[in-house]
């Protein structure tokens, strides 16, 4: 079942942007044209383009925030969700667990 | 010509244009009555009537109008039993949630343990805690720990409660009244003292699922648990219902003096967010002696009615026997892809 509601209407998760967009509304309580809107302007596309796997496979990894196929170099877990927090401007609490217990801070 | 569709326990039935069109307006008309709110409109029943007149075998939504889904139930369809749609699939749930994130692209996932109800996973507090933190370090998409409060375990035989069920037949109406406050009550303590403790492993949220299962009492203790959660941790929540109407065992409880027994999806939904949820997940049960034409129906005048108000995110659970969807383990793909586009370009659900 989870497969037929993927393919009829998801936004793909890490194979597009689908991740984003549900920071969006989990954080802010975004609905969903607000969330896709504020995410296309912080990634400078359009909301259509953040469904779409072939842009966003080739734009995640110029952004370095993850990317759904095993890519090495790229930031992964942490790493890109430290990115995600920069890029989208929304703290990540996973990310300030992390510099919390690291003293790490930027 | 005769269309085939199914009915709620997923079995076959074929439908004449006339009737399927009849099926829709009825189901809506169902719902209207009963929550008292709009029906679907002629040019809705038109988009849902030629959907499913379609000889495809799936169905999607427009280029563009793509949603975000969120998830209960962890990865129970991959390693528990038929009771969850589950396979059995030799795979621990870190296994699972990665393959959630990378193979199957889903936009966020939900971690808890297989025994979902927040009572027994209490009782593993350490292990889940682990879990959560070291899934948090190794996935990219969001994570929410989730549960259910299901207030029935704290009751006798399962717990230590007097059970309202048997004191409601003898005339105990107080008596009846008296043991759920006072379950809610450890049912509340419950549901804070599993969120808190995710918030220093760094989860994203947390999610109350199938809330409302034994009643007023049980979303009572949930819109506070969420009051908690939301406004002194800041962590996200997401409220899944598990029925369109919430029952009244009690009867008398109100939040923000509202009175929650009867309260149907548009006024679970406003309720909801004055408790600070973040995501609300409308529920419309399926009728299995319905056709699903008639099931969508009603669905979707629900959640239509949550999505023209909300303020928040608005995700209908479209599960096994719910949204539409057949009461049935393996749902099939024709029905189900239906449902999943109709309550994004007929309900302008945000997400699923």
């Amino acid at each position: 079942m989870h497969m037929a509601h993927l393919l009829a209407s998801s936004m793909g998760g890490i194979r597009a942007a689908g991740d984003l967009v549900a920071r969006m509304q989990l954080s802010k309580k975004m609905r969903i044209t607000e969330a896709k809107e504020y995410v296309a302007d912080k990634l400078h596309v359009t909301p259509f383009d953040l469904s779409d796997p072939t842009m966003m496979r080739q734009l995640r990894e110029e952004l370095d925030i993850g990317t759904i196929t095993g890519v090495p170099g790229i930031a992964k877990g942490l790493a890109a969700k430290a990115r995600i927090s920069q890029l989208l401007d929304i703290p990540i609490n996973s990310v300030e667990q992390f510099k919390n217990k690291t003293g790490l801070h930027y | 010509m005769k269309i085939m569709t199914r009915m709620g326990d997923s079995s076959n039935v074929e439908l004449t244009k006339s009737e399927l069109r009849t099926e829709f307006e009825q189901g809506s008309e169902y719902a209207a009555k009963k929550a008292k709110i709009p029906v679907l409109t002629e040019n809705e029943v038109d988009y849902l009537v030629d959907m499913f007149a379609a000889p495809t075998r799936i169905w999607g939504v427009q280029r563009g109008n793509e949603v975000v889904m969120t998830k209960d139930g962890c990865v129970n369809a991959l390693n528990s039993s038929r009771m969850s749609s589950g396979v059995v699939a030799p795979v621990n749930r870190e296994v699972g949630v990665r393959l959630f994130e990378s193979m199957l692209g889903f936009d966020s996932m939900e971690i808890s343990h297989n025994d979902y109800s927040v009572k027994p996973q209490r009782f593993l507090k350490a292990l889940e805690m682990l879990h959560v933190e070291l899934l948090m370090e190794t996935t990219i998409f969001p994570l929410l720990y989730g549960f259910m409060p299901n207030l029935g375990l704290y009751y006798r035989p399962d717990g230590s409660f007097e059970n309202p069920s048997d004191l409601m037949p003898i005339g105990k109406i107080d008596e009846a009244r008296k043991t759920q406050e006072e379950a809610g009550k450890v049912c509340l303590e419950d549901c804070i003292e599993m969120s808190d403790c995710m918030v220093e492993m760094g989860a994203d949220g947390i999610d109350f699922d199938t809330v409302a299962s034994t009643g007023d009492a049980e979303f009572y203790s949930v819109l506070h648990a969420c009051d908690h959660v939301a406004n002194e941790t800041g962590l996200p929540v997401e409220i899944g219902m598990s029925a369109e109407m919430v029952l009244g065992f009690h009867g008398q409880l109100e939040y923000n003096g509202k009175r929650l027994a009867g309260m149907w999806p548009h006024q679970q939904l406003q309720t909801c967010e004055e408790a600070g949820c973040a995501i609300f997940g409308p529920v419309s049960n399926t009728n299995t002696k319905k056709t699903v034409p008639w099931n969508l129906g009603k669905a979707l005048t629900f959640v239509k009615a949550c999505t023209e108000i909300a303020k928040i995110p608005v995700h209908p659970n479209v599960g096994m026997g719910v949204g539409g969807v057949p009461m049935f383990e393996t749902p099939a793909v024709d029905v189900v892809t239906r449902c999943s586009a109709a309550m994004i370009e007929i309900g302008h659900a945000d997400g699923l």
